[in-house]
């Protein structure tokens, strides 16, 4: 989702809105699954926070012997933000979406929210993110909830061992959100054998039930697009002249909250073609999880085996390949047989229900830690999905008329009831 | 410390970088294992290439982007959080209004290049305002009376002239860029330094090289500290290719001509 944002998403996020809610109490304005998921929350609802922020940038060198290719040269170990405060406090750990990076916008505005109503923050990547790939994953093969949240806990136990000589913590805290809030709950159970943070209290916001099944629902947008998703390159093309000619006819000034703001109010796009954005920038953010696993375990999925790649070489039609790979590709032809290879024996199916919250259900049900924020409207889960997860968590789940997946995340009132659970004691 | 050892110091650290930068171009001459095709290659592509823009000087332009990432890493961005760490916050903004106020000089004259009336007005009328009631765009009572401002620079006035953009160029610096917007940004340099030699506001002081220096230092300083772009920040393995296009991409529609409407 990353570059899209740059055009797509980040200026629009000043956007005036008005007279869009619709005639419940919930004040999010944007209905529309897909439409909220690109829009997000128009800064002006979202919550107002003083600029200043004692933050730290920390740089962890998870692996100290790790070699790292020459293609991958600035990589100089995670990246994580560490938002602290001069008194004793409590430390809230955040994992973001597949792809998301420690400053994506919707990590840092929970960070915000947090700092400000007086706790410790880290921030830390997705296990999809190449800079993880790279420097954090054990396996070099991202995807596996079991292996990325072992990773996971890994790199908060080095953030932690780096931070505690300059902090005061009084206790742990654990949120994700998307693929983050599965992790965040593989993590909070590894911790109960672990023992390193006895995490008070974790959240899940927007998880899916089941990955595999959430990544099917993404897939399916993507056929959405004419000639689906192996024609993706002429459906980007059509769109980005779209796009500038919505711009040059419109007079515009800038790329702008306005020019953003008119595409929306305009319908400049269908809602397949915004479903089929939506697919697409998935996709792209996919290509370099693919592209940067396969160079680290060398296995020759997308670069020749051997090849060593410098910094200045060409790396475009490995981006064009690997952007043409779907989910289904990455999983059956590289991340199945690197588990059955690990484990005889293993099927598919067994697999695949590994990267659920169905396989840790027990434990999910009767821990009183968690709590869970999903919209109705969110599209990675299937109608029986949502109803699953309101059977599981029962009275620590919330729901949200809409919002789509993660649109309504920086949504003042949602940010507030972020804060208001990590706040609270535990749940009685 | 003496200037001379600061200056040294200067040398020795882009000498640094430098070598740095260039340094893995000459690496990796040993015998690696013998290739083996990929699963998956181009070959197998039969959709239209997109998000590609004219590149033809590539390894040049990867090899600069890395220099700038080190040049930020070792020198700049120290610099600019220095900078911002003694600097309230308060008064990093009043800096930026008045170097953003000096850039409307820019935006004027390459509005006027482009014969757009009501812009060039606009921006006149900005300027005239920021630079009294604003105190010298410290403030920006302009954009509340709804005079907006318009960037414009001579890479733009280049388009509106019919110039294409020309192969993609990362500028050492700089950053991102093209033929033409590099040529553009040449022009404009040498319109303000034409202006300001002509004004020569610290003629009279004795130490004008001083302030001048000191002017154009706190320019770069603060031109740098009001972009938040960060080489390789983003932990994509394509980051160039989407910085590339979006670029392009971003140039190419702000500096076309409206359509007429049909």
């Amino acid at each position: 989702m990353i570059f899209f944002k740059l055009l797509f998403m980040t200026c629009l996020l000043l956007l005036p809105v008005s007279g869009l809610a619709a005639d419940d109490s919930y004040g999010y304005p944007i209905p529309g699954p897909y439409e909220s998921t690109i829009m997000g929350t128009p800064a002006s609802l979202k919550p107002q926070f003083p600029e200043h922020m004692r933050t730290r940038r920390l740089v962890l060198n998870v692996f100290p012997d790790r070699k790292k290719p020459q293609v991958f040269f600035y990589d100089e170990g995670l990246l994580c933000t560490l938002a602290f405060q001069k008194q004793k406090a409590p430390l809230v750990f955040l994992i973001g979406g597949a792809g998301a990076t420690n400053q994506s916008p919707r990590l840092v505005t929970m960070m915000k929210s947090l700092y400000h109503a007086g706790f410790h923050v880290i921030t830390l990547p997705s296990p999809t993110l190449a800079n993880f790939i790279i420097s954090a994953s054990q396996s070099r093969v991202p995807g596996d909830l079991t292996d990325d949240s072992a990773d996971l806990y890994r790199v908060m136990e080095t953030a932690w061992q780096q931070v505690k000589g300059d902090i005061e913590v009084s206790e742990f805290l654990l949120g994700g959100y998307s693929l983050g809030a599965s992790q965040a709950a593989f993590i909070a159970k590894l911790d109960e054998e672990r023992r390193v943070f006895n995490f008070r209290r974790v959240l899940m916001i927007n998880p899916p039930v089941s990955l595999y099944s959430s990544a099917t629902r993404i897939e399916e947008l993507l056929k959405q697009i004419p000639g689906g998703a192996k024609k993706q390159g002429i459906f980007f093309n059509r769109m980005f002249s779209k796009f500038s000619r919505f711009y040059r006819y419109g007079n515009f000034v800038a790329i702008d909250e306005d020019f953003i703001y008119s595409i929306y109010t305009e319908k400049l796009f269908t809602s397949s073609e915004t479903a089929g954005l939506i697919g697409l920038s998935y996709r792209i953010g996919l290509a370099g999880m693919i592209f940067s696993s396969d160079v680290m375990t060398n296995s020759g999925y997308v670069v020749p085996k051997n090849r060593v790649l410098s910094s200045s070489d060409s790396i475009f039609d490995y981006f064009l390949v690997s952007t043409h790979l779907s989910f289904y590709d990455y999983f059956n032809e590289y991340f199945y047989p690197y588990f059955q290879k690990q484990r005889p024996g293993l099927t598919k199916q067994a697999l695949i229900d590994s990267q659920s919250l169905r396989s840790i259900e027990g434990y999910l049900k009767s821990s009183t830690k968690f709590g869970m924020m999903t919209n109705e409207d969110d599209f990675i889960l299937t109608k029986a999905e949502l109803e699953y997860l309101r059977q599981l968590f029962g009275e620590r789940a919330k729901f949200y008329p809409r919002g789509g997946h993660l649109g309504n995340l920086e949504f003042k009132d949602n940010q507030a009831y972020m804060v208001d659970f990590f706040r609270m004691g535990s749940t009685p | 410390m003496n200037i001379t050892s600061h200056y040294r110091r200067g040398f020795a650290l882009t000498a640094m970088i430098l070598s740095l930068s260039l340094g893995g171009c000459a690496a990796s001459m040993v015998n690696n294992p013998e290739e083996v095709a990929a699963m998956h290659s181009i070959n197998e592509f039969k959709d239209q290439r997109f998000a590609e823009v004219e590149d033809p000087w590539e390894g040049f332009n990867r090899s600069m982007y890395r220099f700038n990432f080190y040049f930020d890493k070792y020198l700049f961005l120290p610099v600019v959080s220095s900078y911002e760490f003694i600097t309230p916050t308060f008064v990093q903004q009043r800096i930026s209004g008045v170097y953003n106020n000096l850039g409307e000089v820019r935006n004027l004259t390459n509005s006027l290049f482009q014969l757009k009336g009501m812009d060039s007005l606009t921006t006149l009328g900005r300027f005239v305002t920021n630079s009294t009631l604003g105190l010298a765009g410290m403030f920006d009572p302009a954009t509340s009376f709804g005079l907006e401002r318009r960037n414009e620079d001579f890479g733009k006035t280049l388009n509106y002239w019919g110039a294409d953009s020309g192969p993609y160029l990362v500028l050492p610096i700089f950053g991102p860029s093209s033929v033409r917007d590099a040529s553009g940004l040449a022009v404009d340099s040498g319109i303000s330094y034409g202006i300001y030699t002509a004004i020569n506001p610290f003629g009279n002081t004795g130490n004008s090289f001083v302030y001048d220096t000191l002017v154009t230092g706190m320019g770069t300083v603060d031109a740098r500290h009001q972009k938040s772009f960060r080489y390789y920040e983003s932990g994509y393995p394509f980051e160039y290719y989407m910085v590339r296009f979006i670029y392009h991409e971003q140039r190419e529609i702000e500096a076309g001509m409206p359509l007429p409407a049909n």
